[in-house]
């Protein structure tokens, strides 16, 4: 190959190249297929925040026209990261502004956005057109005004379930009437009411529109008004869905629906009154994704609803559609892929609903092409979860929540182990995996031998030892993710198996028993490891190192300690790290930032 | 860690809680103090509900269970002097807090035994002898229980419908109108006909007083 191609042919070739791992891959063939194939990247995808800096990104990559960055674990979701924890997006943000003026796309998961970041996107990027803010928080309405004002190729905007300052709806009025490019806004998460006559206008004015999904504010008796002038929907999300029962309401509101002819998702459902639920009937026999998590109506009209959806690839439900209604999920909709069963009332002890593992079984049973769960319960087997894995070896995703910590098998109160060790030995693709209920260390066994493409594990609750934890870091090849809470592992596993967290996006544990002593040890040992210690209590120098942490994070790194931490993390021996950062800024590194989803 | 006094400690959850009778909502009297905290430390983990044990003579073998639960409840690195596992474990299950909340809203709205015409309000029933509650929305009751249908199912059963309605009074369905039993209505429960003997005579009186 020494006398290769032109290099704009080569990178014509790479064009081609769209994925992530065989990009990298490229770049790792020869230097100057590097240099060619760093300059026409076009999109990043950067897993943990910390892992690389923004410097790092742009110095690299010059002329990157779409970034997704993800920050906070992902137990932070459960408010197990302390409030202040970081993953702020700012210092991204003002890197790239700099580097690029021609950036088209923001995806962020779990960051901090202020307003000023807000603002600082909105006047430095002028084709900034998609912006997916998934898990953010930290930004009010006022941010979200300067970007309706100032991003006029704005087509996607996506608050998906972010946390908002929602001081008015006002900031949808600062839409430009002139902008007419909107293909997809979603306002759900938000809890003012926006002005409708704007939306009104907004969406007659935007012939592109696929994706509009409502807040809880928008009344019901409105929505035929956005759907009239929207029949090209595809994605649609309600308001609050109740109402007084009027025949007329009623009437513009199923003439609405059966209006959009292309319509596949629907979601919101508030309050639902059952009543008004026939309106969309007609659209059912299109529908592939439905999302009734928020409708707290019964198993009776669920089953109504659900059987006339023969399309339906994908449903989020809560747990008052009972077994009853699993049956007749499974009875009608042989397309299914995706479920998940939301708890309707997670908090009380006894079951307020009759939703057990015998729903989950049937659903395996009767949907071939089912691949991703998420299931609340409140009881389990070994037999129905060795039935579920012989069912389905397809499943991908196998999350299961048990609600009672350590929960045995109600049948014959032993532990799961058996169990959820059919699941990864029948399961050969499953990438992701939860745990609940009562296991031993077998389990992990299990796993770690049979889990050969698990990406990412969650435990809780469970095991007995370290052996348990070393089970899991000495096998699971795959495994990028591990997040642990409440389970007696220590230092052993994780300091026999320290070489194995360089191969791993991350770790978290928290309310286990790492002694500080060892976390310092894994940081001096592995310098491209970051090892945070999270502790609230003060100083873990105050203590004897022998004491147990409070949380634990790690993450491989190329950018060094953070140096935006708040009083409660506490990285180990920076010093050590220190002189490591300083020794690798003198080497060029071409090191494999980029990582799979 | 042992997991030799587990088994005994769920199955004797499991021959109690299957069976335990569930009227109006859970969250329970707070007076329940002691016997609260003594089914924490038995549950663990989970938030306790209004429970009324009979556990006289199965007295000394709940304490023992307790006691090496205590022991073998992980060390939190958090300080000693933490209240007991009464408190819910942050973070668990792990439901993201704006699912959190709806449910909440929801609840709430059941508790004031709101009727809103245009949301609807939820209505515990029990049956006696079922170890499942079911929420039932009175809209949804209008559509698949009416009152001929509730009267006609339970028709040549032993069984009766009773309400609780806004004032603690048990009433039999049936007694007062449709309307008037839907707007105060707080909890359905079907029980015995032996038991429902002594509840028709107020029911007369109250809708004699409100008409």
């Amino acid at each position: 190959m020494s006398k290769s191609f032109p290099e704009e042919v080569l990178e014509h070739v790479f064009s081609f190249i769209t994925s992530d791992s065989d990009r990298n891959a490229v770049s790792l063939v020869c230097k100057s297929w590097y240099e060619i194939e760093r300059w026409c990247r076009k999109r990043v995808f950067v897993g943990n925040c910390y892992a690389v800096s923004p410097r790092i990104l742009t110095r690299r990559f010059p002329e990157v026209r779409s970034v997704e960055i993800k920050g906070k674990p992902h137990f932070a979701d459960f408010n197990l990261v302390p409030e202040g924890w970081g993953g702020c997006v700012y210092p991204w943000i003002s890197a790239m502004a700099g580097a690029y003026p021609w950036l088209e796309e923001i995806r962020l998961k779990r960051m901090v956005v202020s307003d000023e970041a807000l603002e600082l996107i909105s006047t430095s990027f002028c084709n900034f057109k998609v912006f997916v803010l998934s898990s953010c928080e930290g930004f009010s309405t006022d941010g979200l005004a300067s970007i309706a004002a100032n991003c006029r190729k704005l087509r996607e905007l996506d608050l998906r379930e972010s946390e908002v300052d929602d001081l008015s709806g006002h900031w949808l009025s600062h839409f430009p009437d002139t902008w007419t490019s909107l293909v997809s806004l979603n306002i759900a998460c938000l809890g003012s009411e926006v002005s409708f006559s704007a939306l009104e206008r907004l969406v007659a004015r935007s012939p592109n529109l696929r994706t509009l999904r409502l807040n809880r504010a928008v009344s019901l008796e409105k929505l035929h008004n956005l759907l009239c002038r929207a029949p090209q929907l595809v994605e649609f999300g309600t308001g609050a869905y109740s109402s007084e029962l009027r025949p007329d309401v009623f009437s513009n509101l199923a003439g609405g629906f059966s209006g959009c002819k292309q319509l596949k998702g629907l979601s919101g459902f508030w309050d639902v009154v059952p009543a008004y639920l026939p309106a969309i009937y007609l659209t059912c026999s299109g529908l592939t994704s439905l999302n009734l998590s928020y409708a707290t109506i019964q198993s009776p009209d669920l089953v109504k609803l659900v059987s006339q959806c023969r399309n339906l690839q994908r449903l989020w439900v809560l747990d008052y559609i009972e077994d009853f209604g699993l049956d007749a999920l499974a009875a009608s909709c042989k397309d299914l892929q995706e479920l998940r069963v939301f708890p309707s009332d997670p908090y009380v002890v006894d079951p307020n609903v009759s939703l057990t593992e015998r729903g989950l079984v049937a659903v395996s049973e009767g949907c071939p092409k089912l691949q991703s769960v998420l299931y609340f319960c409140r009881q389990m087997s070994n037999a129905a979860l060795v039935a579920i894995a012989r069912n389905r070896p397809n499943l991908v995703c196998f999350r299961l929540c048990i609600i009672e910590p350590r929960a045995p098998d109600y049948l014959t109160l032993e532990p799961l182990d058996a169990g959820f060790g059919a699941i990864v030995e029948h399961c050969k693709e499953l990438r992701r995996l939860s745990l609940s209920g009562l296991l031993t260390d077998r389990v992990f066994e299990y796993i770690g031998t049979r889990g050969r493409k698990l990406e990412m594990l969650s435990i809780a609750f469970a095991g007995d030892s370290d052996l348990g934890l070393h089970h899991v870091l000495s096998g699971c090849e795959s495994l990028r993710k591990l997040e642990i809470r409440d389970c007696p592992f220590g230092d052993k596993a994780l300091l026999a198996n320290a070489a194995k967290l360089e191969t791993m996006r991350s770790l978290w544990m928290s309310s286990c028993s790492v002694s500080f002593g060892a976390c310092k040890l894994l940081g001096q040992k592995l310098p491209r490891l970051n090892v945070e210690v999270i502790d609230e209590r003060g100083s873990p120098d105050s203590r004897p190192e022998s004491c147990p942490v409070e949380k634990l994070y790690i993450y491989r790194t190329v950018a060094g300690p953070r140096v935006d931490m708040p009083p409660f993390v506490w990285t180990i021996d920076e010093d050590a790290a220190l002189r490591t950062l300083l020794s690798l800024r003198k080497i060029e590194v071409s090191l494999d930032i980029h990582e799979r989803m | 860690m042992t997991n030799v006094m587990r088994p005994e400690r769920d199955e004797y959850r499991l021959k109690y809680e299957e069976t335990e009778l569930r009227l109006g909502l859970p969250g329970g009297s707070g007076k329940d103090g002691e016997a609260a905290r003594n089914c924490s430390a038995k549950r663990g983990f989970l938030e306790t509900v209004d429970l009324k044990l009979n556990i006289s003579s199965e007295g000394s073998s709940l304490d023992q269970v307790e006691e090496v639960e205590e022991k073998n409840v992980i060390p939190r690195s958090g300080d000693p002097a933490k209240p007991p596992a009464k408190a819910q474990v942050v973070g668990w299950p792990p439901v993201r807090s704006f699912r959190r909340n709806i449910m909440a809203v929801q609840k709430k709205s059941t508790s004031e035994g709101e009727n809103a015409g245009s949301s609807a309000a939820f209505v515990k029933v029990s049956m006696d002898g079922a170890p499942y509650l079911r929420n039932c929305g009175s809209e949804g009751m209008k559509d698949f229980m009416n009152e001929s249908k509730l009267i006609d199912l339970l028709n040549g059963s032993d069984y009766v419908p009773s309400y609780e309605d806004k004032d603690g009074d048990w009433m039999l369905v049936g007694d007062v109108p449709w309307e008037m039993f839907v707007d105060s209505c707080k909890c359905l429960r079907i029980m015995k006909g032996s038991e429902a003997i002594g509840l028709a005579p107020r029911a007369v009186e109250k809708f004699k007083n409100r008409s």
